[in-house]
């Protein structure tokens, strides 16, 4: 038990931070939120999936990924197509006139009816059945990340060549899903989407539950995290970002603990796409694609690199700002966002994290000090405490 | 595809192949400028430098409004002057980029020099709000320079041919830079310090070497060479805050493709990867075109990771 505290929980810090984000997760935004707005925040901790995995590959592994919009998306896509081929054999049994039987074909998307396909191509065969679909949402992103991630770390490609690589991939994907309309969706994605073996996921309570559900599988991915983080393998991650070479010369297969990192970050990633999918109700290219994946980096980095559950703010501020901004000033709000992105990465390098550990944290401390209660009942203000958060991050 | 191009090539008399094949040899030369161009600028901040300048579109495109004003003031203005006005455009947009460029390495990439990753960041930052100062000084409308007569209409050496006197201006302004970028870097005093500097700055620093000054210049020359860029871009194409945008990762994969540091390797692999890309699309889709050749340029980084020409460094 005192192993899952220290490990899993972080020590005493690390388990009173688990412990606000859980209560504000599960508690305090579904009393003070109404359903169209938590449902909004259901899909932004969608995209905190992504988040949390840059914590692990980029932060601790210093493996910046400019394509974590590609394994989302593709999580994302699995579900989505589960959902759109149940709601195509429904629109299609539930078609009463002649007329509209002739419009569609049983078990067939409309975007494929559009394009002309008249039989299910072999590889969405396997979105028939719902295990599979989610089988599959973690299987296609985590074989292509570790493709990838043989084929780039085996030949000791990193930092730059590795960020512009996957944004390139990115843009394949962009390409590729725009442009072959019949089998993606093309443009508009994939949209429309009703039920879930016959549970209709746009009801209310349906909003209810899946935030629920976003809500504990994030926390439940920050544990494991956790775990990956504080263990050997964790603290050989963040060797390697800091001097690789050392770390190979010792004896470890350096490419063989990147990938780790970039597969669990690909993994976590495509969750929070299938969950997206199932909140929100649409995929698209659009949200995959350069921009959206750029964008996922800096929710990373205005949360704090090092931090999963900073990384959890900060995925929920900037969108939170990015809609409030284009809400109230819709002609400011590329300045404020472009003027955030460059004041943190300037003078924040740590993030939301980095300003608790170096102002707030310290404050705490200096108030508990004073207090000789506080000292008496066993509160050592000097022990260091574990802390994976604070970790000194002057490398890239 | 071969096959189904087969009987429309048994068709066609010699003169007309030999027509298609030299339009389409242009065509590729003339994405092969258009890459080279935009890639110069970038091979000296990134290749050089190491900083990873997001922005380098808006630079182009802050070049490109130059050039579009210009034209609009001199027609307006002075008529007459219209035939001679694109020389000074270029040399406007050249100095309008290098000053927006010196004042931002000023204010935050010379803070960022030993995070590169993080200049990633902060010049996203910068091109978001590079962009909407675009859109609010000129609108989100898209705007064109009005050309001088004399680049209008094209160049027809026989009757098949048919080669657009812009695209000739923008493969001759692109080569000319790249002699011109040589002379700087590797021939010139200036040159001699920025190498020095972007190999070793605290040796550099040690030997005399005003470090500051020559990464100040350098960034903001490199800007400057995103603004003829976008000068020689109006020749071809109109102009809108998110124009310079859509080539930045273009222009990311010719520098990193060719080596970066490597003028020659930019120069090769911006001709690899625009003939690469014409070629394809005669066969295939544009997208698909792109596709590959993007595919095929992974793959090959993938067994050269320091890109075909690497730069010799000791570490």
């Amino acid at each position: 038990m005192s192993k899952f505290y220290n490990v899993f929980l972080g020590g005493k810090s690390g388990a009173i931070g688990l412990g606000i984000l859980a209560a504000l997760l599960l508690v305090v935004f579904p009393m003070a939120l109404d359903v169209f707005r938590l449902n909004l925040m259901a899909k932004y901790l969608s995209y905190a999936f992504v988040a949390i995995g840059l914590v692990v590959c980029w932060g601790h592994g210093g493996i910046l990924s400019l394509g974590q919009g590609v394994f989302w998306g593709l999580g994302g896509y699995c579900i989505a197509a589960f959902l759109k081929l149940e709601a195509a054999r429904n629109i299609a049994l539930e078609a009463t006139s002649d007329q509209m039987k002739a419009l569609t074909t049983l078990g067939l998307p409309d975007f494929m009816d559009w394009n002309q396909i008249t039989e299910l191509p072999w590889f969405w065969y396997g979105f028939k059945s719902l295990p599979v679909s989610i089988i599959l949402m973690f299987v296609v992103p985590s074989v292509l990340a570790y493709l990838l991630g043989t084929a780039i770390f085996k030949r000791r490609v990193a930092g730059v060549y590795f960020a512009i690589i996957t944004q390139a991939l990115a843009w394949i994907m962009e390409m590729l899903f725009v442009t072959r309309q019949g089998w993606t969706g093309g443009i508009n994605g994939i949209t429309d989407l009703r039920t879930m073996w016959g549970w209709d996921i746009r009801t209310t309570s349906a909003q209810y539950t899946l935030y629920f559900t976003t809500s504990v599988l994030l926390l439940a991915c920050i544990l494991v995290c956790r775990g990956i983080l504080n263990s050997k393998l964790g603290r050989l991650l963040v060797a390697l970002r800091d001097e690789e070479d050392r770390v190979r010369f010792s004896g470890y297969d350096a490419a063989n603990i990147k990938r780790f990192a970039f597969v669990v970050a690909a993994i976590i990633s495509a969750l929070g796409g299938g969950l997206f999918v199932m909140n929100v109700g649409f995929m698209s290219p659009k949200l995959v694609t350069i921009e959206p994946s750029i964008y996922m980096v800096i929710f990373c980095a205005v949360g704090g690199r090092m931090s999963l559950i900073g990384a959890v703010y900060g995925a929920l501020v900037v969108q939170f700002g990015r809609t409030w901004f284009s809400e109230q000033y819709p002609a400011m709000w590329y300045f404020l966002m472009g003027g955030v992105f460059i004041v943190v990465t300037r003078y924040f390098p740590n993030g939301l994290a980095g300003i608790y550990d170096d102002y707030v944290a310290p404050l705490f401390k200096k108030l508990g000090s004073r207090r000789p209660k506080a000292v008496a009942s066993g509160f050592d203000s000097t022990a260091p405490a574990i802390v994976p958060n604070t970790v000194n991050t002057t490398g890239n | 595809m071969m096959h189904m191009m087969l009987p429309m090539l048994a068709q066609t008399s010699w003169d007309e192949y030999k027509a298609i094949f030299l339009m389409q040899g242009f065509a590729g030369l003339s994405l092969f400028s258009v890459f080279l161009l935009m890639s110069l600028g970038l091979a000296i901040i990134f290749g050089q430098m190491r900083v990873i300048n997001m922005a380098h579109g808006e630079f182009l495109t802050l070049g490109a409004y130059v050039t579009a004003i210009m034209s609009t003031f001199v027609m307006e203005s002075f008529p007459d002057f219209m035939p001679y006005y694109f020389p000074l455009a270029v040399v406007g947009a050249f100095v309008a980029a290098f000053i927006v460029g010196y004042l931002v390495e000023f204010s935050l990439i010379r803070h960022l020099y030993n995070r590169p990753l993080d200049t990633l960041l902060a010049t996203w930052g910068v091109s978001m709000v590079m962009q909407e100062c675009f859109r609010q000084l000129f609108g989100a409308r898209e705007t064109s320079a009005t050309l001088p007569d004399w680049l209008m209409g094209s160049w027809a050496p026989t009757e098949q041919i048919d080669i657009p006197l812009n695209g000739l201006l923008m493969l001759g302004m692109s080569i000319g830079m790249l002699l011109l970028v040589y002379l700087l870097l590797y021939r010139s005093r200036w040159g001699l310090r920025v190498r020095a500097t972007t190999m070793n700055r605290a040796m550099a620093g040690a030997v005399g070497i005003n470090t500051k000054r020559t990464d100040r210049v350098t960034f903001a020359l490199g800007c400057g060479i995103a603004g003829i860029a976008g000068a020689g871009f109006t020749t071809i194409g109109s102009v809108s805050p998110t124009a310079g945008s859509a080539y930045i990762v273009d222009t990311f994969i010719v520098v990193v493709f060719g080596g970066a540091g490597s003028l020659i390797g930019t120069l090769i692999s911006a001709f690899a990867i625009g003939q690469a890309q014409s070629i394809l699309e005669f066969f295939l889709t544009g997208v698909l075109a792109k596709v590959f050749v993007l595919l095929a340029v992974i793959v090959i980084l993938m067994m050269r990771p320091q890109g075909l020409f690497a730069q010799k460094v000791r570490r």
